[in-house]
């Protein structure tokens, strides 16, 4: 789950890192009264968890007040890829002597957690480590240990950072440590960390990104979930404990297992069609998840055919069969249905659908031909 | 021959009071493991399968008591880095762990102490291991494999199924199927199997299946080149996942540049492993590389 900027910050700040955290606003007149209590120049930023939003015009800088509530004007109600922006953070401008990347991240690679470090800061990290790969220090940390002395004065010797500024980077890059371990995040990063004209070091943007699995030890972080920029089916979905991913097709899925229900687009698309969604519903198939996840697939317009896998392996599949089948009746929209249940009792499961007019498959090749041909209003082979 | 488990092991179940601790564990008996003990702490002197498990309150008493040399670890997320931890400390050498969602950082430590400790780690969020004919582990069906000479080692659970169950329909049975499981942190990776299976003597021919997220199947990629000379195929599912979105498990999201169902199909091909479009061509694939 990612945070916002200013959530971000807030949790940085509450480890003894200095940010630039300003206030937020939700509307022109907010974004005003905020620059008036800031004081002197201002940053207008738009508050989205998608990338890219400066070069979108999401980020403006304003000489006063009555500019703030212009720019702010300007960027609440603009959409940044299929995001609108609704809140605006208002920060104070700082002049920027020199901007640096610092990161902590969960290396699945060297199984570690790692420092990521650049002197090259205020672009993308990513970008920096394809075009110069020698200006990205990659760390990794004991894993029992953690971050160490000698790890933060090898950063800080590799930012170059004169000897004054020494001193406070210990006590930001401690507290980037500590804030990405205390709350169970996949990524902590501030970029850029700039050195001020007055000499200080400040977090002038900060990204965390959390752990979903580690989320239940931290219900004051879940609340900072944005549920603005979520898809509403992929809201319903959670709550309704399936995994889904709205996509742009036609063919909706619903599946057992993440990788069956990835292998199971793969052939939606192999067979000439676009999976509309990515949709795991999770061990046992049972009747009520069942129901929603019919409701989540046809609550998208988009959707001219459902196919359902489901491997039952111990499961016994009539009683899935019958589930669909019961589920089915409740929904308000029909569209042509392609079942393929396999494991215990997969006959007697055909025997249900079949006498329920629903379409049958006994491979995943012939479901997903199916449910292409059923999308186009073809009748079934 | 099979790798990890076999008619020798000595099956304890840590949470085998719990649904599907009880469920899975009747499976794994009736399958033939041997499953020789279980662990619920507060019940210990309790008895599961219908009398025929003891229960003890911690695996030190039920290592003691059974002389188990293996453990499946049902038990929730929040408690299941601790019980891994506890088989490790208990002397157990291979520890099966099912349980979905324990947290990365939980399993980061985990991962370095059994690694120090020489002890082998299968999974977190896996369907275990089966050699068939002889015992499973986990909660792979039993009734989906085949005696055979094929091994198989997959990063997901109900597409092994399938991919198992296309082989043994077709005639192709296998040594031992192995998932070790979906997380970013999982304590045994591609390669260690892939070596497991390489020096198997009954392994003839080895299939992987893979999915979009980290870069484990190109790693095992590099290794397949070097070190195996065994025909081989693979699926990876995931060519059609958006970026940066997390598939259902965790550890399956494209991140920048990396991580893609193409990527990881390149480094295969190129490694001299033959690449099914969909799992129900795994058999015919492994029957053109001459496996009987």
């Amino acid at each position: 789950m990612k945070l916002q900027e200013y959530r971000s910050k807030e949790i940085l700040a509450s480890h003894g890192v200095p940010v630039s955290v300003g206030e937020v606003a939700t509307t022109p007149a907010q974004a005003r009264a905020a620059a008036d209590r800031i004081g002197g120049p201002v940053v207008v930023k738009a508050q989205v968890l998608v990338g890219g939003r400066g070069k979108a015009g999401g980020v403006k800088l304003a000489a006063d007040p009555a500019e703030a509530e212009a720019r702010a004007a300007e960027i609440l109600g603009m959409t940044i890829k299929d995001v609108t922006v609704r809140t605006v953070l208002i920060a104070p401008a700082a002049e920027i002597a020199h901007e640096y990347y610092l990161g902590i991240v969960l290396d699945r690679a060297s199984r570690a957690v790692a420092v990521i470090a650049s002197a090259e800061g205020g672009v993308e990290i990513e970008e920096t480590a394809r075009t110069n790969p020698d200006a990205v220090l990659r760390l990794p940390l004991h894993p029992l240990l953690g971050l160490l002395e000698h790890n933060v004065r090898r950063v800080a010797f590799f930012l170059g950072l004169s000897p004054d500024l020494r001193g406070q980077f210990g006590s930001i890059l401690r507290g980037l440590a500590e804030a990405f371990a205390s709350s169970d995040a996949d990524l902590a990063e501030i970029n850029p960390l700039v050195v001020t004209a007055g000499g200080e070091l400040l977090a002038l943007d900060a990204k965390i990104v959390l752990d979903d699995s580690g989320l239940y030890r931290h219900p004051d972080l879940e609340a900072m979930r944005d549920a603005n920029e979520e898809e509403p089916s992929e809201i319903a979905a959670r709550e309704a404990g399936i995994n889904f991913i709205k996509l742009d097709g036609s063919i909706g899925c619903m599946v057992n297992g993440a990788g069956l229900a990835m292998a199971t687009m793969d052939l939606v698309k192999l067979a000439g069609g676009e999976p509309a969604n990515f949709l795991d519903i999770g061990g046992g198939a049972k009747a009520d998840r069942v129901a929603a996840a019919f409701r989540i697939i046809l609550d998208d317009p988009n959707v001219r055919a459902i196919l359902v896998n489901i491997f039952g392996g111990i499961t016994r599949g009539d009683e899935v069969a019958r589930g669909i089948v019961e589920a089915r009746a409740t929904l308000q929209r029909q569209v042509p249905m392609v079942v393929r249940i396999v494991g215990t009792n997969a006959a007697e499961a055909a025997q249900i659908l079949e006498a329920a007019n629903l379409i049958t498959a006994a491979s995943l090749d012939e479901a997903a031909a199916r449910a292409v041909a059923a999308a186009r209003g073809e009748a079934p082979a | 021959m099979s790798i990890l488990v076999d008619r020798e092991t000595r099956l304890l179940v840590q949470g085998i009071t719990g649904r599907e601790g009880e469920f899975h564990s009747r499976a794994m008996a009736e399958y033939g493991t041997q499953v020789v003990a279980g662990v619920t702490p507060g019940k210990g002197g309790q008895t599961a399968l219908d009398g025929r498990v003891p229960v003890f309150d911690t695996v030190d008493e039920a290592v003691r008591g059974t002389g188990a040399n293996a453990s499946c670890i049902f038990v929730p997320a929040p408690a299941a880095a601790d019980a891994i931890l506890e088989a490790a400390d208990a002397g157990i050498g291979l520890v099966f762990c099912i349980t979905e969602g324990i947290p990365a950082l939980d399993m980061l430590r985990v991962y370095w102490v059994l690694r120090q400790a020489g002890v082998r780690l299968i999974g977190p969020n896996c369907p275990g291991a089966t050699s068939p004919g002889q015992a499973k582990v986990g909660i792979i069906p039993g009734s989906i494999h085949r005696e055979g000479a094929v091994g198989l080692v997959s990063r997901s659970g109900t597409l092994t199924y399938e991919v198992v169950q296309a082989m043994s329909d077709a005639g192709l049975g296998q040594t031992t199927c192995v998932g070790i499981g979906g997380d970013p942190i999982v304590g045994t990776s591609f390669i260690d199997v892939l070596d497991m299976f390489n020096q198997d003597p009954e392994t003839e021919a080895i299939v992987m299946i893979g999915e979009i997220g980290g870069d484990e199947e190109e790693r095992a990629a590099a290794f397949c080149a070097r070190e195996v000379r065994k025909p081989m195929a693979a699926f990876i599912a995931g060519r059609t996942a958006p970026p940066g979105r997390r598939m259902g498990h965790a550890g399956a999201i494209i991140s920048a540049g990396g991580g893609t169902a193409e990527s990881k199909r390149a480094a295969l091909q190129a490694a001299g492993v033959s690449i099914a479009d969909s799992p129900s061509q795994i058999p015919s694939l492994l029957r053109a590389a001459g496996v009987r």
